[in-house]
């Protein structure tokens, strides 16, 4: 049996697609997009994260429980010598506050089944369902489609958030069974895109193409990142190549928020730093694909 | 609203509740009266209520057009020195503490010293409980293990069917003569007290016309010196509108509203009977009048509405009776809980949700005044556009109205015997207590704190804060083999405090019988005049005697914890753990945090805990429901605390799930604070696994952040309340959460972990996100707000 590793199921969530969903994330993406406010969504391993305004002063339990000596504590909090470490995850156990944990969690699809199928009552009431998000779920492929295979037979609605960088295959052998895809585009600027992301646009632009005449539903997402993305003439060519795609008359724009600075410190990583978008500039955005017939909104 | 109710709202929010002699002294000068000497007991209250009804001051404030005040003027609060006469430090705390005061004048405390105190002592109903209830009941009301209504308010707990939009107290009469005409004074011992208790009714049937006259005369000498034409001509209705009703059935919309009125005075003028009193189903009740009068265009919809908002503010002139000790730490408001019930179904059965539904939730959102509180009835039939209306209420965050589960309230109602119609017919008061409504005495009778109860069968039966034995020997807890054998010592020490409780509550029951029958309220519920006997004696159709259970959030977690820590994890030893709790966690708090975070909790949708509220919810079940009280009635149970769950938690020590002592406990059935980490959606369907239709009420609080009720937002909560009424659940209460609650999550983030808030385009834990992103939603909450 395929396990998955998933690194968060958000309940009530209510911006991923129609009524009241589920929402999972699977570990792991393709892309090293700089925004990203699920930073502890992309690699595909297991990662320690650590947040020190949870810890417990003086406490030095993670220490005495790790088998390879790898923690030290000083004044500001433990630190974790990544040569020493093993990934043997006592020292999460061993926390008393969950400051220090382990992201990512190996789960079967049955297991993760179980999860989902908590909450059906309030997916039947509300035409809800279940979201596949990530990092990008189409990177664990044999899992995403085990767990879709047993959702569908289960009747339940299936919504897959991708960043479209997959074999098309891989999109082909789940389409039946998934009702409406959220498909993240970012800029039609190729170098900007490889730039910023890490990865061509191309395999992204082509994929959406060819999903377009045959998957149920695509509802297209565009994070809009200040300095990156933000400029009209991006706007213009973003919604001229979306106007020819059949079937795609909703565009969801997401503003760059804050959120993930804190996961990106627990990470030990350095968050970058901008300023989200004025009302102003969002509106203006927001016209341009409303003059291409699109129903535009902000937001999930 | 218009100027004139603005006028009046203003003058009712501005006032300080002050206390007022009138009642105390008109009651004491009739019980020193030789007539009161020669009388049967109820004969004597229904005397002492007409004498107070003859000469109480009659109040009609400028611009009113409902009148009639309980006390002098608005806010004035009278006493009852027969059920509780306050000390002179009572008064003085009554007058100088932080929350809740009443300006007492020197004059009142003169009188208090000189003429209440010295005729009331000893023979008031709380020095009369004290005096006959057991040491043992003592000795657990002192330690925190239950409270005890009854100490200082009367039973009441009850709300008013439709009977007086169909008669008036000339009927009332007419159907009190026939019941005692019909009595067996041959074959029926009880023939006499019978005729005793049905004079009396007779007697408060006279004593509220008599009031009303009053009125009338008062309206109509004032409209004689009225120079505004347009008020004369006000006043002169208000006289019509007194010297029709409550006498003889309302014609309209006014003399309905005028007519409930001068009914809620009388009651709770009569007694200080808890939950004051509540008309219950308003727009039910009102709808009649309201569509005849539209039709025949004799009514607008804005005249109606001035009515309602001039209704309201008569209830919010009426601050509850003053409380003192732990019944004021029990419910420590100036609200006296008339919950006015909207929605519904008809008796029918059919959906009741009509225009005036809507008109009364517009009332609501204008008033905005902390009295009447109301409440929407959500039966599966009723539209969703009524509940999101509700909700739009809610949204402006002033936490009404409540929102309540009318299919689940029927079942309840229907498993405790009641009939079909009459279930349809009921709603919940107070707090969320189901009854019904008109023809049911359902008391409650105290708070019962079950993680005490614990921390007792902890110590084998000791408690370390009295520092006295006041339970069973249950055994030594670090003896116990497994899980089950603490389950079982609990359940014998739950029970046998449950007994004392119930022992005391039936003395209080006859207590309240013999000496403060309440004739006035007899009147009013069903089928006391044909039965011919009190409230307070078994004669309404249903009798419901209530314990309250508080603090099952906590004591599931506190189970939960020795289960896991101590018997299957094994991460730690009983004697560890209870040398942790005595010494409060004394350089214990990495073990506590552990406690906290790595142990399973209630309300996050596991089993593992959630099992445990099953086992809690029926060892209580089973002690306390079906039990006989003395009105020919059972025992049953509800979960709520108002605000109890503070005190009770200031008398407990530190509990296994990593609580402090002194911390208060959880309210309601909701999750232990902070203790919610997966949303609502797991709290809902935690809640959910016990089984409410057993109850008479559940309370269940949950927060939001403004930002979730965008109008995408509110047809989400539509369908999440739905959801968690399809599992049967009885009520749900939504706070929608203001920055300065946010600016205090951000400094206690521990009491705050399931705070949802809107990010941007996405929800998420307000905890969770960063100190700039936080002060970023406070900043645009507030914009929000303005």
């Amino acid at each position: 049996m395929t396990k998955g590793l998933i690194f968060d199921i958000k309940k009530y969530a209510i911006h991923d697609g129609p009524g009241i969903r589920t929402t999972v994330f699977l570990k792991g993406c393709p892309l090293r997009c700089w925004w990203c406010h699920n930073p502890e969504g992309q690699s595909p391993q297991k990662e320690l994260f650590y947040n020190a305004e949870k810890c417990l002063a003086g406490c030095t339990d993670c220490i005495a429980a790790c088998p390879n000596q790898a923690i030290t504590r000083d004044s500001t909090g433990i630190s974790i010598d990544k040569s020493k470490c093993r990934m043997k995850e006592d020292c999460a156990g061993a926390c008393p506050t969950g400051a220090l944990k382990v992201i990512g969690q190996e789960i079967s699809a049955d297991e993760l089944m179980k999860e989902i199928e908590k909450d059906r009552i309030f997916y039947q009431n509300s035409s809800g369902g279940v979201t596949f998000s990530g990092g990008e779920p189409l990177m664990q492929i044999n899992f995403l489609d085990a767990v879709l295979e047993k959702c569908k037979s289960q009747y339940l609605h299936t919504v897959v958030d991708t960043c479209g960088y997959a074999p098309f295959e891989d999109f082909e052998k789940i389409m039946d069974k998934v009702d409406l895809f959220l498909y993240d585009l970012k800029t039609m600027d190729e170098e900007e895109h490889l730039k910023s992301t890490g990865v061509s646009n191309q395999l992204v632009l082509d994929n959406l193409k060819k999903l377009g005449k045959s998957a149920r539903e695509i509802h297209v997402r565009i994070p809009l990142i200040p300095g990156f993305n933000d400029s009209l003439e991006n706007a213009q060519k973003t919604a001229q190549f979306i106007r020819n795609i059949p079937g795609i008359n909703r565009i969801n724009l997401l503003p760059y928020h804050r959120a993930g600075t804190q996961k990106y410190l627990n990470l030990k990583r350095t968050p970058k730093d901008i300023s989200p978008l004025s009302e102003d500039k969002i509106k203006r955005l927001q016209k341009i694909y409303e003059t291409y017939d699109f129903s535009v909104k902000i937001g999930g | 609203m218009n100027s004139r109710i603005k006028k009046l709202r203003d003058q009712s929010i501005n006032t300080k509740p002050f206390i007022s002699i009138e009642r105390a002294h008109l009651l004491t000068k009739f019980y020193k009266s030789s007539e009161s000497k020669k009388v049967s007991n109820p004969v004597k209250r229904a005397l002492a209520f007409k004498y107070i009804m003859e000469n109480k001051s009659i109040c009609i404030n400028e611009g009113e057009l409902i009148v009639g005040e309980r006390g002098p003027s608005p806010r004035a609060t009278p006493t009852y020195p027969e059920i509780n006469t306050h000390s002179l430090k009572d008064l003085d705390i009554l007058n100088s503490r932080e929350k809740t005061a009443y300006s007492v004048s020197s004059e009142i405390k003169e009188a208090y010293k000189n003429d209440i105190i010295p005729f009331w002592r000893g023979q008031s109903i709380r020095d009369r409980i004290f005096d006959e209830v057991s040491d043992e009941w003592k000795d657990a009301y002192e330690a925190g293990i239950f409270t005890e209504f009854m100490e200082q308010r009367a039973p009441g707990h009850t709300v008013l069917d439709n009977k007086i939009y169909k008669k008036g107290f000339m009927d009332f009469k007419e159907d009190i003569r026939n019941s005692m005409d019909s009595l067996d004074f041959l074959n029926d011992p009880e023939a006499y007290q019978k005729k005793q208790e049905l004079k009396a009714m007779d007697i408060a049937a006279d004593a509220i016309m008599i009031l009303a006259k009053r009125y009338s005369e008062k309206a109509a000498e004032l409209a004689e010196k009225e120079t505004n034409k347009k008020r004369k001509q006000e006043l002169r209705k208000i006289s019509e509108t007194c010297a029709r009703v409550p006498a003889r059935a309302p014609r309209s919309f006014w003399e309905a509203l005028q007519h409930y009125w001068f009914v809620h005075l009388g009651v709770i003028t009569e007694l200080n009977g808890w939950d004051s009193f509540n008309p219950g189903r308003l727009d039910q009740h009102l709808y009649p009048f309201y569509k005849q009068q539209l039709d025949e265009g004799s009514l607008t919809k804005q005249n109606a509405a001035e009515l309602l908002e001039a209704f309201w503010i008569k209830f919010n002139n009426q601050p509850a009776p003053p409380k003192v000790g732990v019944t004021a730490e029990e419910s420590g408001t100036y609200t006296d809980f008339a919950l006015i019930n909207i929605g519904g179904v008809k008796t029918d059965g059919t959906d009741g949700v009509n225009e005036l539904s809507y008109l009364i939730l517009d009332v609501i959102k204008e008033m905005r005044i902390l009295q009447p509180s109301s409440m929407v009835q959500i039966s599966k039939k009723g539209p969703d556009s009524f509940l999101e209306s509700a909700l739009k209420i809610i949204k402006t965050g002033f936490g009404q109205p409540s929102i309540f589960n009318t299919d689940a309230i029927i079942q309840e109602l229907l498993r405790q015997g009641k009939s079909i119609e009459d279930a349809r017919d009921g709603g919940a008061s107070g707090c969320v207590e189901t009854g019904a409504f008109g023809k049911e005495n359902y008391t409650l009778t105290g708070y019962f704190n079950m993680p005490k109860v614990l921390e007792i069968t902890l110590h084998n039966g000791y408690d370390p804060r009295t520092q006295k034995k006041i339970g069973l020997e249950t055994g030594d807890p670090t003896e116990f083999s497994d899980f089950q054998d603490l389950v079982d010592a609990f359940r014998k020490q739950l029970n046998h405090f449950i007994d004392i409780k119930i022992e005391g509550n039936n003395i209080i029951e006859r207590l309240y019988s013999e000496y403060i029958p309440a004739p006035f309220l007899s009147i009013l519920t069903s089928d006391c005049i044909q039965n011919g006997k009190d409230y307070h004696e078994g004669g309404a159709r249903y009798n419901t005697t209530y314990i309250q259970g508080v603090g099952l959030g906590t004591m599931t977690d506190c189970f939960t914890s020795i289960k896991y820590n101590v018997f299957d994890k094994k991460t730690i030893t009983m004697k560890k753990l209870l040398q942790a709790l005595d010494t409060n966690f004394k350089g214990e708090e990495n073990l506590r945090q552990r406690l906290i975070h790595k142990t399973p909790k209630y309300g996050n949708d596991d089993d593992y805990a959630d099992d445990n509220l099953k086992t809690i919810f029926d060892i209580y079940y089973e002690a306390v429901n079906g039990r006989p009280n003395t009105k020919g009635g059972k025992y049953r149970i509800n979960l709520l605390p108002t605000t109890v769950h503070i005190y009770f938690g200031r008398v407990t020590g530190a509990t296994p799930n990593g609580r402090k002592a002194s911390v208060p406990l959880s309210e309601g059935i909701s999750p232990t604070q902070g203790a919610d980490t997966q949303g609502p959606t797991a709290v809902l369907k935690s809640a959910s696994k016990i089984d409410h239709l057993k109850t008479g009420g559940t309370l269940l609080n949950q927060k939001f952040n403004p930002q979730l009720f965008d109008d995408e937002g509110i047809s989400k909560l539509v369908k999440l309340i739905r959801s968690y009424f399809s599992m049967d659940a009885h009520h749900v209460q939504i706070n929608v959460v203001s920055a300065d609650t946010l600016r205090k999550a951000q400094k206690n983030p521990e009491e705050y972990k399931n705070l949802i808030v809107r990010v941007a385009g996405y929800s998420d834990y307000f905890c969770d996100l960063n100190k700039d992103l936080q002060n970023e939603i406070i900043s645009r909450t507030e914009h929000r707000e303005i």
